[in-house]
């Protein structure tokens, strides 16, 4: 039997007295592409910077490719943090920050060698983002921002990507293009490891989930583990998943309630205030798209 | 012309002048990591440390560079690990462990008045009276730490933009922030009896902030600030020649009007990128 890409062993890890991860049990084997699902501080961060040496474990171990996880991982990992945590007002453009993922195979010169930069040119052609190479890295949009993080992740080869809400913020378009991509790598051998609470998209991308809230709720297929039972105890919402023809679309049950119980005379725009007879003069524009252009 | 040279033809200011514009260019390269870093405090507080180490070794009648240089080492590495450890923010890690030195200091110059002289350049230096040893001590820390930096260029960048990413991505961050500390350490110590504890705080902040204000790329942003630092140093040295008035003051004056200089220009042209500083300073 092959050993596991990452293998996680009763692993428990706190901040200070409490314990964000319990008794965490969990193997990942090459090839697969894997997301952690869970509601905010269910331990989703915290799972992945064990894998990556930036949380030791307070108990049980993390091995990633047969080793145990001390200071850093073995193997070449690639990881995608969330966008926000990072000083995106740092003076960098998009080549400099893409050309970082190749630091620890790069020469003694401060400058990068011809090579590198024709890499991070292939790379940035295949994300789509070459056009912005020499742009300041604020002037990017979301979706771009992401992919600057995915191509400097791409540039190092990883055997293994670890992504951080590579979903988070952008617009469908992009969290598409996103998924698609991450599907395409995985393709070509790269076992993915990603968070989201993209729930949606999660059963329709990833072949391999896993629920998490401070420990593993359950795993498997998205066929499997998207019950109403399990996502009710993940999320601790209440959950509506509906299958049909193959899909599977989840969503919070609808409330018993609409807005008018909560207000029943709520502003709806400014002329409905008025009550003046002003708000005849105005064209309604309630109820229709207002403009097609 | 001759007028112009005038000071030159006096050794003690072509050594002041030589010393201060190296360190320009060593406070002005580190300073560049610093301020990004958002930890524009360290250089003042780093100084004061220091000044604790400077009495303690002048008591105990240690070598001034390897006391004064241990301490402010342990100071650095003291703030980098609290910060990382403990989550406290740089700027309360920078205050509670240099205010404690620098009262360390204080108490034992009041206790021992006659240490009382040598220590009074350390506080406000001397740059006319430098001697040929403290400037081969600048030239020397200004071209260890300069090659440390052309050789760490691409990891110490990579950190000092996302410590916890570089890490993952195999950069020894460790041994990145303990190099930062050592070269910082020792830029402080050699500054300190040049330009003074109270002034190497400016030598750290302005050149780095007036380059950022004028670019938004990196290895731009080095250069300009290490020029920026030498080209005031000389200015203000020579300034402080025909006005006299105290070099070191005059130095921080002529950084400060470079400053508001590039400011100005920047608004004019429009690229104002007063939000990045906001930022970190």
């Amino acid at each position: 039997m092959t050993v596991p890409v990452v293998e996680f062993e009763n692993v428990t890890c706190c901040y200070g007295a409490t314990a964000v991860l319990e008794n965490i049990n969990l193997h990942l084997h090459k090839g697969q592409f894997a997301g952690v699902l869970g509601p905010s501080g269910a331990g989703k961060t915290t799972l992945l910077k064990t894998i990556l040496g930036l949380h030791a474990p307070a108990r049980g171990s993390v091995r990633v490719g047969g080793q145990i996880v001390r200071d850093r991982p073995s193997g070449r990992v690639g990881y995608v943090p969330q966008v926000e945590a990072v000083d995106w007002n740092f003076p960098l453009n998009v080549e400099q920050a893409v050309l970082m993922g190749r630091t620890q195979r790069a020469g003694v010169w401060p400058w990068p060698s011809r090579a590198e930069r024709a890499l991070a040119q292939a790379v940035m052609e295949r994300l789509g983002i070459a056009e912005f190479s020499q742009r300041h890295i604020r002037e990017l949009s979301g979706g771009q921002q992401q992919r600057v993080f995915l191509a400097r992740a791409l540039i190092a080869e990883p055997e293994l990507l670890v992504l951080d809400e590579p979903t988070a913020g952008v617009d469908l378009r992009t969290q598409e293009d996103i998924l698609h991509l991450l599907a395409d790598l995985n393709r070509g051998g790269v076992t993915v490891l990603m968070t989201t609470h993209d729930l949606n998209a999660a059963a329709a991308h990833l072949p391999w989930v896993i629920c998490l809230n401070r420990m593993i709720m359950a795993q498997g297929t998205p066929e499997e583990v998207f019950t109403p039972e399990t996502l009710n105890a993940t999320f601790r919402g209440d959950m509506l998943v509906v299958r049909q023809h193959g899909l599977i679309f989840v969503q919070e049950r609808p409330h018993g309630h609409s807005y008018h119980d909560i207000n029943p005379r709520p502003v709806l725009s400014h002329s409905a205030q008025d009550g003046d007879g002003t708000a005849e003069e105005e064209e309604p524009t309630h109820g229709r798209i207002v403009s097609a252009v | 012309m001759d007028v112009l040279l005038a000071p030159f033809r006096y050794e003690f200011f072509r050594n002041g002048a030589l010393s201060s514009m190296l360190i320009g260019v060593l406070c002005g390269l580190l300073g560049v990591y610093i301020v990004l870093r958002g930890m524009s405090y360290i250089g003042h507080g780093l100084s004061h440390a220091v000044f604790g180490g400077a009495a303690v070794s002048f008591a105990l009648q240690w070598n001034f560079y390897a006391g004064a240089g241990l301490w402010g080492f342990l100071a650095a590495l003291l703030i980098t690990q609290t910060v990382r450890r403990y989550r406290i923010s740089a700027d309360a890690a920078i205050g509670i462990v240099t205010t404690a030195s620098f009262a360390l200091g204080v108490a034992i110059v009041s206790s021992k008045h006659r240490f009382m002289q040598d220590l009074e350049a350390s506080l406000f230096g001397s740059i006319l009276g430098v001697t040929v040893e403290q400037l081969a001590g600048v030239a020397i820390v200004t071209t260890l730490v300069g090659m440390g930096i052309f050789v760490l260029y691409r990891p110490l960048l990579f950190t000092t933009f996302d410590e916890e990413t570089a890490h993952a991505y195999g950069v020894r961050t460790q041994r990145i922030d303990t190099f930062f500390s050592l070269a910082l350490a020792s830029a402080i110590i050699v500054s300190m009896q040049v330009i003074g504890v109270t002034l190497i705080a400016a030598a750290i902040v302005i050149p780095p902030i007036t380059a950022r204000i004028v670019t938004d790329r990196f290895d731009r942003m080095l250069l300009i600030s290490m020029v920026v630092g030498a080209f005031t140093a000389l200015l203000g040295i020579y300034l402080s020649y025909y006005l006299d008035t105290s070099s070191g003051a005059t130095i921080v004056l002529t950084q400060a009007a470079v400053f508001v200089l590039a400011l100005l220009v920047s608004a004019i042209r429009g690229r104002n990128r007063l939000a990045a500083i906001d930022y970190h300073v």
